[in-house]
């Protein structure tokens, strides 16, 4: 797509809004609709239209796919030891009422940390799946 | 018929139609984009609904996503379907469709009135959710609430779910690369 300069211009401008979206998303799913799952899918569309502008070797250079397992994974390590922590905090396996002195901060505390857990894996894999993709149709 | 019943019936007409144009559709390129725009109405359903955060997840997963990998995955395979040799109706697929499809449909005269204030799954945990979670867990979005927390192992395993889905992808084609490096070698 090197040879559409509106395309390129444009998207270039949109991958920062994309990624500052997804964060809100992320963030703010305690209040308004979204959360991890929808962030996730969002940051890792920014890039997805990276990948489409500027080629699959610039975006893996970025992106490496072995920080990607890695992230991929600790997203689920976050969310079962969020589970792990509470369990040693004297509470049930994902109770957060015990993480903090008081339990609703504790709730607030838990569940920013599994959405965060969530966000990271569902990225990491999305783009992973996308590069493994694209990555075979282009010549080794 | 209010107005939004009206939705209903374009938004649902709308699947419907969009679904046999897929059946009936041989280029594939064509069909994963039906697909996309399949989801998007039923994003708008899922609006209507009020069910901000299920349209939202379909609007970005089904039409987002889904119908990215899904034209990454052509660029691989080519994009039109291979021909049937000859077509014939088969009469056993048929009779078993009509069958359980008429089944289904007498099974809806059972089903509790849509949208009923006193059906079994608004009577259940349901007003416990709404009732108690701005004491328990006080998080203004209740769907995060009930996501994160009351049902949170069930969300570790849709996490689990997605990573393994990942594995998986890597494992059956992400290797080949580096075997062929390896074999050039």
């Amino acid at each position: 797509m090197s040879d559409h300069l509106i395309l390129r211009i444009v998207g270039k401008f949109l991958i920062p809004y994309i990624m500052l979206f997804a964060l809100y998303v992320q963030f703010h799913g305690d209040f308004g609709p979204g959360g991890g799952f929808q962030a996730g899918v969002i940051f890792a569309s920014a890039f997805v239209i990276h990948t489409l502008l500027f080629g699959l070797e610039s975006t893996l250079r970025i992106a490496p796919p072995s920080v990607l397992k890695v992230i991929a994974a600790s997203g689920v390590l976050l969310y079962a030891g969020v589970g792990v922590a509470s369990l040693f905090a004297g509470g049930n396996f994902l109770d957060y009422d015990v993480l903090a002195a008081d339990p609703i901060a504790g709730q607030h505390i838990g569940i920013i940390l599994v959405e965060f857990g969530v966000g990271l894996t569902v990225t990491s894999v999305m783009m992973l799946l996308f590069f493994t993709f694209a990555g075979r149709g282009e010549p080794a | 018929m209010m107005l939004e019943q009206w939705i209903d019936v374009f938004l649902l007409g709308f699947l419907a139609v969009i679904s046999i144009a897929v059946l009936r559709i041989r280029d594939v390129f064509t069909a994963v984009m039906l697909f996309g725009i399949y989801s998007l109405t039923s994003a708008s359903l899922f609006m209507v609904l009020d069910a901000a955060d299920v349209a939202f997840t379909e609007a970005a997963v089904g039409a987002g996503i889904s119908t990215i990998l899904m034209l990454a995955t052509l660029s691989l395979t080519g994009r039109k379907e291979k021909a049937l040799l000859k077509k014939r109706v088969a009469i056993l697929p048929l009779l078993v469709v009509t069958v359980t499809g008429a089944t289904l449909v007498y099974g809806i005269r059972d089903l509790p009135p849509f949208g009923a204030a006193d059906n079994p799954v608004h009577t259940h945990v349901a007003p416990r959710y709404i009732h108690q979670s701005a004491e328990e867990i006080d998080v203004p979005n209740l769907v995060t609430a009930v996501l994160a927390s009351y049902r949170g192992f069930d969300t570790l395993g849709e996490v689990v779910v997605i990573f393994t889905a990942g594995v998986g992808v890597l494992l059956l084609i992400g290797r080949r690369r580096r075997r062929e490096k390896n074999a050039n070698e």
